[in-house]
């Protein structure tokens, strides 16, 4: 008979020492707390997001009139190359690995994610890879063919420089990073949860990164055979997207948009998972829909693996294909349009408290459907003839990518942390910086719909003065600068309440979900006891009674003060992938620099490669094969039997 | 102490069910096929739109190709007898298993090179050269990947390291490789036999 | 805060950008070409969906806010609430299929429509994308029939007309708003597209796919003449350029042939058989030069010759370093090539 320790007879300190990070640089560089880890995601990716958005303002600047010529069109075609290429890859995947990393262990009732040293791993390849990547715009040769890379702009005879071979390496480089970082999440979900959350009680936010990491699996491939394809092609004098040699430039297109379809819900499924996390939390009740809402969430994920044609309709492709690509296309609307409808219906069904994290809830509702409805617009192949390759697809981009990713992380920002630092954020500031990015995210965008209907291409560095663009431009740089000074109320605020918020204690929202139910900032060991869940939101049993959704009658209540204390060595459960039985006792790694190692070995790789140093590259193909081997080592194996 | 429990003694490590390193193979598998599966993807591709003969030197020679398959496949066997042997508890057919699944593994690259050089296309000679050697490379970096892993279960296997219940290494090993020689079926086919289905 | 102010402002702030919908010479929203207005007839059915759509959910969430602020208890307990699944099932399943699957047949109904034309084309004209510039040729009885131009199309009006397109450096696409959606050039093969203009007039277009450092500077015009008109252009189009009698003319051809232009351009009836660059046998007949970047005005003309590399930075055109009096020579020998 195994038995449960009440919470207050936990043996917190053991607990404290035996899962806290090593003192010193052993402990900065080679921590595996996936606390830690996720905070960093979320710090690297603000940096981006930031760098991203310069580039950006320097753009507004130059098209807020006709016939500019601040910067030079190569100037201008690196910027905003290296906007796409940083926002999609380098800022909009790990914001949500950050918070996926840091929440997900404490919302499932773990200890820890399933291969620790592989999060850490994921993390310092995400940094290295946007460290080798922004070389190149340090040495003034960034890639500089959109952050779609078509061919054969992107072969040799039409880009000569380093800037398409960082392109090539730089993503190549970031796939390791996403790939083993979907490799956790799937790992975690299946075997680490808390024993008795099954499939039926287990967080939206959870479906949300769990379906984008199938979806990494599959469709982040199809970039690394087409970066691949390019290096070589580039570099060794290979064939496969130059016509004259039997190669296709719509090679590249089909392999670029097979990935990059699904990518674009890989960086907005976990953001409307969060909000599926907070817009209950903030109604006061529980999510209207939820099995409809996590379907959708995988159907999402499902049918996004078969619309990618619809960004090549202007091709010259056979009308049977574009009709299926299209028909899919409007398919997909549905799944969104159920989760849209479930987060208003809990909204007006609920008692709706507007603290900051619900205003941006709210806004991304309205910015959601905005953007929404415009792709419905271009998933029409003849309509979408004359807005593709416009501003059109510049304000429906933004409005999914902004709407659906930026403001459901800032409002995710000031809900959780609380949780992450202890510290409230300052409401007054929050509603500011809601207003000011709302605002300035509207009047910067909303115009470019109007841009691209009146005719203005996309990807050009200026506009003659005869084209009647002026207005909408420069309506669009004052709003782009409003939102900027939006995003820049969100960092202050953020330290502000670093230094003065209010405490918040362990549950400052009365939320349901588990991660609210330990101390802010959480211990190195997450739970003193590892409780047993008995359904969908856990801490609110109390308030509802036999009305918790997923109450099974006859299982009880969870069981959240007591549980199993597992505090012989890093000790966590593991369950099994459907119900959640605790299977086995598993023990965790201990912090290790081989993670951090190898990515710096691989960063060699990749420098000796694109600079040709192939001494450079050798060593570090060497190096990757050290840490490999000492990291695979076995260090000892315990059998035994615990209870 | 209260007294709800657990119905029954939960075990340390992993001995019923599946491991999370053992899925953690599986899942690097599976995105490791989807590379291969847009490889082969490529490969179909640009031979549907080839206006010029796919292959452009007539179809591939099987003189070499075929028997090295055979060779891939009987290591793989190999490997897995080894494993069975594990399974019970037999160290020694185990690391027999992995030695004959490592030389007849080497054979294969040697032979793949000795094919690569007889080649009457280079890397360059269009996408079909392309194709091929970037295909076929990626299979034979994958299988020197697959090698290097044997050789490292074979020393941890010198060493005592596994039991008939604790040898997960032994079972990510043998994944890996068996996968490896089922991309190579499929690679064979695509490459050297479906040229020559009309 | 109220949420009023905010709804009113997004409701204004579409209306101005609407009424700004309707300016503009590259203008999605008129209708001229038969395919155009196929086109547009579907945009505006999908412009009014739309918005009809935003209107609504941001009527819903404003209505939520509403509703909460008018609650009497500040009750914020938790509490079950009511499933609420017909706004799942009929917001977000059976009112958006219906609406879909309308869009989706209305779509497939206006590509069957645009597929190709109702007789057969009156002209075939093969369009030859490259960085940066058109290069437009006449299909004729002959090589010695056929019009080669650059930048500029004239097509007769109520007749359809067929594109044929093709490249030979990177991916560009053809584009006149007016009068057809985008197709792009491709190297590797030929892509068809066709275009009928319904009235007479001047149709603008630009390169709409990203084909590098001047892109931004491709621009094409569609010109619709009347039928007679049209082939009065073939015929002069087709001819050679007739040897010039004045001696400022003869002066400039000189210089044309000495600065080396001939290298990069053809002048049929002349030495000049250059093939890099637009053929120049009837420029002075063009509305722009520069693939649109400037109107064709003598002026213009010079500033280009000398500079243009700083009016279009990157392009194949390098400025050239003529004397002021050759400039002028040269200038006035171009423009009698009508």
């Amino acid at each position: 008979m195994a038995t449960l320790a009440p919470i207050a007879t936990a043996p917190v300190e053991r607990l404290h020492e035996t899962w806290e990070a090593r003192p010193g640089l052993y402990g900065i560089l080679g921590t595996v707390d996936h606390k830690t880890i996720g905070k960093r995601y979320l710090v690297t990716a603000l940096i981006f997001l930031v760098l991203g958005g310069i580039e950006a303002l320097v753009m507004r600047v130059q098209l807020t009139h006709s016939d500019t010529h601040l910067l030079s069109p190569d100037a201008y075609n690196q910027l905003f190359s290296m906007h796409g290429i940083t926002m999609i890859f380098w800022y909009a995947s790990p914001i949500l690995s950050g918070f996926s990393n840091y929440i997900w262990p404490l919302m499932l009732g773990s200890r820890d994610m399933a291969y620790p040293r592989v999060n850490a791993l994921s993390y310092w390849t995400f940094l290295a890879s946007g460290i080798f990547i922004y070389t190149a715009l340090a040495i003034g040769q960034a890639p500089n063919d959109g952050w779609f890379g078509y061919a054969p702009m992107s072969l040799r005879a039409y880009n000569p420089g380093l800037n398409m071979d960082f392109y090539a390496l730089g993503l190549l480089f970031l796939t390791v990073s996403t790939t083993v970082g979907a490799i956790n999440f799937i790992g975690t979900v299946m075997k680490m949860r808390a024993p008795g959350m099954s499939l039926n009680r287990l967080p939206i936010f959870v479906y949300g990164t769990m379906t984008v990491s199938f979806s990494v699996l599959f469709s982040l491939p199809a970039l690394t055979a087409a970066s691949v394809f390019l290096f070589f092609e580039r570099r060794f004098g290979m064939h496969f997207f130059d016509a004259a040699q039997g190669g296709s430039p719509l090679l590249w297109q089909h392999l670029f948009w097979i990935l990059g379809h699904p990518w674009v819900y890989i960086i907005v499924l976990p953001a409307m998972g969060m909000v599926s996390e907070m817009i209950p939390t903030f109604s006061r009740r529980p999510l209207v829909g939820y099995p409809y809402v996590a379907l959708s969430t995988i159907a999402t994920g499902l049918i996004g693996f078969g619309v990618w044609v619809h960004h090549m309709f202007a091709t010259g492709l056979p009308a049977v294909s574009m009709s299926f690509f299209s028909g899919a296309s409007f398919l997909i609307t549905i799944p969104s349009a159920i989760a849209v409808f479930a987060w208003i219906a809990t909204m007006w069904l609920g008692r709706p408290v507007w603290r900051t994290p619900m205003l941006f809830c709210a806004g991304f509702v309205v910015l959601f459907v905005i953007g929404g409805v415009s792709g419905v617009v271009t998933a029409a192949v003849p309509f979408d003839w004359q807005v593709t390759d416009t501003y059109f697809v510049v304000a429906h981009i933004h409005y999914v990518l902004i709407g659906i990713n930026v403001f459901p992380v800032i409002g995710a920002f000031y809900y959780w942390i609380p949780k992450m630092t202890g510290r409230m954020m300052n409401e007054t500031l929050g509603k500011w910086n809601f207003w000011t990015m709302f605002i300035g995210f509207n009047l910067g965008f909303f115009p470019m719909h109007i841009a691209g209907l009146l005719g203005m291409p996309r990807r050009v560095y200026t506009y003659p003065a005869s084209s009647g663009w002026d207005t909408v431009n420069l309506i669009t740089t004052i709003g782009a600068f409003v939102f900027a000074v939006g995003v820049l109320l969100f960092v202050i605020n953020f330290f502000v309440s670093r230094r003065s918020g209010a405490f918040a204690g362990s549950n400052p929202w009365d939320a349901g979900t588990l991660e609210w139910s330990m101390e802010s900032p959480p211990p190195p060991y997450n739970f003193a006891v590892i409780p047993i869940i008995r359904s969908r939101l856990p801490l609110w049993e109390g308030q509802l009674g036999d009305d918790t959704p997923g109450l099974v009658p006859g299982e009880g209540p969870s069981h959240i003060t007591e549980g199993a204390v597992l505090a012989e060595g890093r000790e966590t459960f593991g369950t099994s992938p459907l119900e959640a039985e605790p299977l086995h006792v598993l023990h965790m790694p201990e912090d290790s620099l081989f993670p951090f190692l190898l990515a710096v070995a691989m960063l060699a790789t990749a420098y000796g490669l694109v600079f040709s140093a192939w001494w450079l590259a050798i060593l570090g193909g060497l190096g990757m094969l050290a840490c490999l081997v000492g990291w695979l080592w076995p260090r000892h194996l315990v059998t035994g039997e615990r209870a | 102490m209260t007294t709800t429990a657990y119905d029954r003694t939960i075990p340390l490590g992993v001995h019923e069910g599946r491991a999370p390193g053992w899925w953690a193979m599986v899942w690097t598998i599976a995105t490791e096929a989807a590379l291969f599966a847009f490889l082969l993807f490529s490969f179909f591709y640009l031979g549907s739109q080839s206006r010029s003969p796919w292959p452009p030197s007539g179809p591939l020679a099987l003189k070499l190709s075929l028997p090295n398959t055979i060779i891939l496949i009987l290591s793989s066997i190999a490997y897995a007898w080894g494993e069975r042997g594990i399974r019970a508890g037999d160290r020694a057919r185990l690391r027999l298993g992995l030695a004959i699944a490592f030389i007849l593994g080497l054979i294969f690259i040697i032979i793949q090179g000795i094919e690569w050089s007889n080649q009457p296309f280079g890397a360059r000679d269009g996408a079909f050269g392309s194709l091929f050697y970037t295909i076929t490379g990626f299979h034979g970096a994958h299988v020197v990947v697959g090698l290097l892993m044997n050789i490292l279960v074979q020393i941890w296997a010198a060493r005592g390291t596994f039991t008939r219940e604790s040898h997960l290494a032994v079972t990510n090993a043998g994944m890996y490789w068996h996968f490896v020689d089922v991309v190579w079926l499929f690679v064979f086919a695509s490459l050297y036999i479906s040229p020559r289905l009309g | 805060m109220t949420r009023a102010p905010r709804t009113a402002a997004s409701v204004g702030l579409a209306a101005v950008t609407c009424g700004l919908a309707a300016c503009g010479p590259l203008n999605v929203l008129s209708r001229d070409g038969v395919t155009g207005s196929s086109e547009t007839s579907l945009g505006w059915f999908l412009v009014i969906v739309a918005c009809a759509v935003v209107l609504i959910v941001a009527v819903l969430v404003l209505a939520a806010w509403a509703r909460s602020r008018g609650r009497r208890t500040r009750d914020d307990a938790v509490f079950a609430g009511s499933p609420g699944l017909p706004w799942i099932t009929w917001g977000g399943i059976i009112i958006p299929a219906i609406v879909l699957v309308a869009a989706f047949l209305f779509t497939i109904g206006t590509l069957n429509a645009v597929a190709a034309p109702q007789r057969a084309p009156a002209a075939t004209i093969q369009v030859i994308g490259h960085q940066w510039w058109w290069e437009v040729r006449y299909e004729g009885a002959g090589p010695s029939q056929g019009v080669v131009t650059a930048n500029e199309i004239h097509v007769p009006i109520g007749e359809p007309v067929r594109l044929e397109l093709s490249t030979n450096d990177v991916i560009h696409s053809f584009w006149v708003p007016e009068l057809a959606g985008k197709r792009d050039l491709i190297p590797g093969q030929t892509n068809t597209t066709w275009i009928e203009a319904r009235h007479a007039g001047v149709f603008g277009g630009t390169c709409g796919e990203y084909c590098g450092a001047q892109h931004a500077h491709m621009q094409i015009r569609v010109i619709a003449d009347p039928p007679g008109r049209f082939q009065q252009w073939l015929i002069d189009q087709r001819a050679p350029a007739a040897p010039g009698t004045d001696p400022n003319t003869v002066d400039g051809q000189h210089v044309f042939m000495t600065s080396g232009c001939a290298n990069c351009h053809t002048i049929r009836g002349t030495g000049a058989g250059g093939a890099v660059g637009p053929d120049l046998t009837h420029i002075a007949s063009r509305t722009t030069i520069a693939a649109g970047t400037l109107p064709n005005t003598q002026a213009n003309l010079m500033g280009w010759i000398v500079g243009a590399q700083a009016i279009k930075p990157g392009s194949d055109m390098p400025s050239i370093p003529v004397p002021a009096r050759e400039l002028q020579s040269l200038a006035a020998y171009l423009e009698t090539l009508r």
